[in-house]
């Protein structure tokens, strides 16, 4: 490869994306698609650090010591598979250190989903039954992306994520089964929820900037809309299962095509959300900025530990 | 009789467990780093097993067909017994990470001896706490060594956790007559071999890290009675808010 | 920004005794002790491993995209490594 012209690169490059070979760290890559790849993965792993903070909030309120482990466990996957993902992004020669610290500026994005306020108990179902539920739709498809260590990344974090689906689709079945003020709990919960989880897919793809480019590196294997569509199909049924409504006039089942057919999106929204108006943004970066913070002198101290012990002969 | 002193018993058991967890439960999403954020949620999960387990044991000795989750969420403050150091805010990282050094270091000598308890499910309980708990020792026996020598704002921290922790360990070993009378049975382990061990492996610890002994704190005890300090009655409002609200609900 | 970031480990589990250790991921430690406790809280949450290794990253050495010809392709014609190279009429060798 040494003797060949950026061009001639980027053109055998194309071929083995093209005959879907994987590209792995030391592989030759366009800076381009370093970049996109750096952009979206520190993106995703972001967005499971800021996504630990809703479902935090109710950690110390979990209903019952079941349902408090297990939203511990999840929470606490969250965090694992931000690191996923960090790990794998750092392969791309750059730091962690730098990748939050982007975030933390201001200057990186996270899902804005994660702006949204857990109000009730029963928020803890609607994320884990439709935001994980759109988010496993999303890492499946990321699970055959280009990028050896993304798609490796992904494949670790959707066995887990199983769980966090089903736990929360469990949390709404059951309060469907009890008392009145539970089934309205449950309702409000996904009535305010379906929505934003929609959008997790992002604009339409002729309205989504990299989508083209992202699609011919195969980074990204399927439209945001059929990804979005894929995720409708499958979740109205369950909805239908347990009673809950979903709060769209317009959807309905298109006999022809075998595909719900759902109302406009408000993307006014969306994009509100994500320039900053959302009712969480502050508190989700204060968050963040405050843990990253608080925690300076005690990354010092191990590190001035570890430097001690080394400088004695302890190796530590 | 011997019922009503062995739920009591489990009660002061699964209460510790379960305060301690809910308190590590706060750092989830906030640690110092991503991978100390997933320690102590793991050891927050070990000890809310631990707390479920020794709870619905508890319902089940009581015999009233109280589950883990009735004890948990429908007794009051003057009703929980846990240590007065569970409940303790976490302060900082610091605070948090002595505070688990303490009483983990009691657990620690607690699940061992209680191991060989006369009661088989109590003994077999201990037993598998026993494992996970020395694995949390390591971890926070590890930190303290970290904080207390690493850097000069590190160690001013770790003194003055021991300043404001150090008052509450005397109630970890403040034996009453119902334990007694369970000692006495072989069904509890001594509380004063406990406290030696205790005392031996803190005093190793802290010489490691070149922290020493405070000496002549007044000890503040009352868990064994339900005497807590105000932060417990915060920490029960939240934890226990849903389930109240909603009387008779399943979750 | 001063850098506090811990330094990079590789981690590596083994499922079970006796199977191979496998590469699971990264994680950062300040030094060998926490690697390895860091190791364990990270990636064995769900019983993935009985024992783990990590290993600095930058101790690692690794081939290179440009050794590819000349390491791997020379094994490409030694058909005779292989044991279906050999026809072993109405014999059991398994």
């Amino acid at each position: 490869m040494k003797n060949l012209t950026e061009q001639e690169r980027e053109k055998k490059f194309q071929e083995r994306i093209d005959r879907g070979e994987i590209i792995e760290p030391k592989d030759w890559m366009p800076e381009r698609y370093r970049s996109q790849l750096i952009r979206m993965m520190s993106q995703h792993a972001h967005s499971e650090i800021v996504g630990m903070l809703p479902e935090g909030n109710w950690i110390t309120r979990a209903p019952s010591l079941k349902r408090k482990a297990v939203l511990l466990a999840k929470v606490q996957d969250e965090g694992g598979h931000g690191l996923y993902i960090y790990s794998g992004t750092e392969t791309l020669n750059i730091s962690r250190e730098e990748l939050v610290g982007e975030f933390l500026s201001g200057k990186a994005k996270y899902s804005s989903i994660f702006n949204y306020p857990t109000l009730t108990w029963a928020d803890i179902g609607a994320i884990g039954w439709l935001v994980d539920g759109a988010a496993i739709v999303n890492q499946t498809a990321l699970a055959k992306c280009s990028y050896g260590p993304y798609a490796r990344a992904m494949v670790r974090i959707c066995k887990e994520e199983n769980f966090h689906h089903k736990q929360g689709y469990e949390i709404l079945a059951t309060l469907m089964k009890g008392t009145e003020g539970q089934k309205a709990m449950a309702q409000d919960a996904v009535n305010r929820w379906w929505w934003p989880s929609l959008m997790m897919f992002g604009p339409s793809d002729k309205d989504s900037p990299n989508s083209a480019e992202l699609m011919r590196w195969k980074v990204k294997r399927f439209s945001n809309d059929d990804l979005r569509q894929r995720f409708i199909d499958r979740t109205v049924p369950q909805a239908d299962n347990i009673g809950i409504k979903i709060p769209d006039p317009m959807l309905k089942f298109n006999e022809t095509t075998s595909h719900y057919e759902y109302g406009p999106i408000n993307w006014e929204e969306f994009y509100n959300v994500i320039k900053g108006n959302g009712i969480c943004n502050r508190e989700r970066m204060k968050a963040r900025r405050a843990a990253h913070t608080d925690g300076r002198w005690v990354r010092e101290a191990a590190e001035a530990y570890a430097k001690k012990q080394t400088a004695k002969g302890i190796e530590a | 009789m011997k019922n009503d002193a062995l739920f009591e018993y489990c009660l002061r058991l699964g209460d510790t467990s379960l305060i301690l967890s809910q308190r590590l439960g706060e750092w989830c999403g906030h640690g110092p780093i991503l991978e100390e954020d997933i320690a102590l949620t793991n050891i927050s999960l070990d000890l809310l097993g631990q707390a479920r387990s020794f709870l619905t044991y508890a319902g089940e000795t009581e015999g009233k067909g109280r589950n883990e989750d009735d004890l948990a969420f429908f007794r009051d403050e003057r009703e929980f017994r846990n240590f007065l150091l569970a409940e303790q805010p976490n302060g900082d990282f610091g605070v948090t990470l002595l505070r688990q050094f303490l009483i983990c270091t009691q657990q620690y000598f607690l699940y061992q001896e209680l191991s060989n308890s006369k009661d088989s499910s109590l003994s077999a309980l201990a037993a598998r706490s026993f494992k996970e708990t020395t694995y949390h020792l390591r971890h926070c026996s590890g930190w303290v060594q970290r904080l207390a020598t690493g850097t000069e704002e590190s160690r001013q921290r770790m003194l003055d956790a021991l300043d404001s922790l150090w008052r509450y360990t005397g109630d970890m070993f403040d034996t009453d007559e119902l334990e007694k009378g369970l000692i006495k049975s072989g069904i509890a382990p001594d509380t004063d071999l406990i406290r030696k061990k205790w005392d031996t492996r803190v005093r190793e610890v802290f010489s490691e890290a070149s922290l020493s002994i405070p000496e002549n704190v007044f000890q503040i005890t009352g868990s064994r009675q339900g005497r807590h300090t105000e932060h417990l009655g915060h920490l029960l409002a939240e934890m226990q808010v849903v389930p109240r609200s909603y009387p008779g609900a399943v979750w | 920004m001063n850098s506090t970031e811990w330094p990079l480990w590789e981690v590596f589990t083994q499922k079970k005794s006796g199977l191979p250790f496998e590469h699971a991921g990264c994680i950062h430690a300040p030094d060998k002790e926490m690697a390895l406790l860091n190791a364990r809280d990270v990636y064995s949450r769900r019983n993935e491993a009985t024992c783990l290794w990590v290993v600095p990253s930058g101790a690692i050495v690794s081939s290179t995209p440009d050794d590819m010809g000349s390491f791997f392709e020379p094994a490409n014609d030694k058909i005779y490594r292989h044991p279906n190279f050999y026809k072993t009429p109405g014999a059991n060798f398994d």
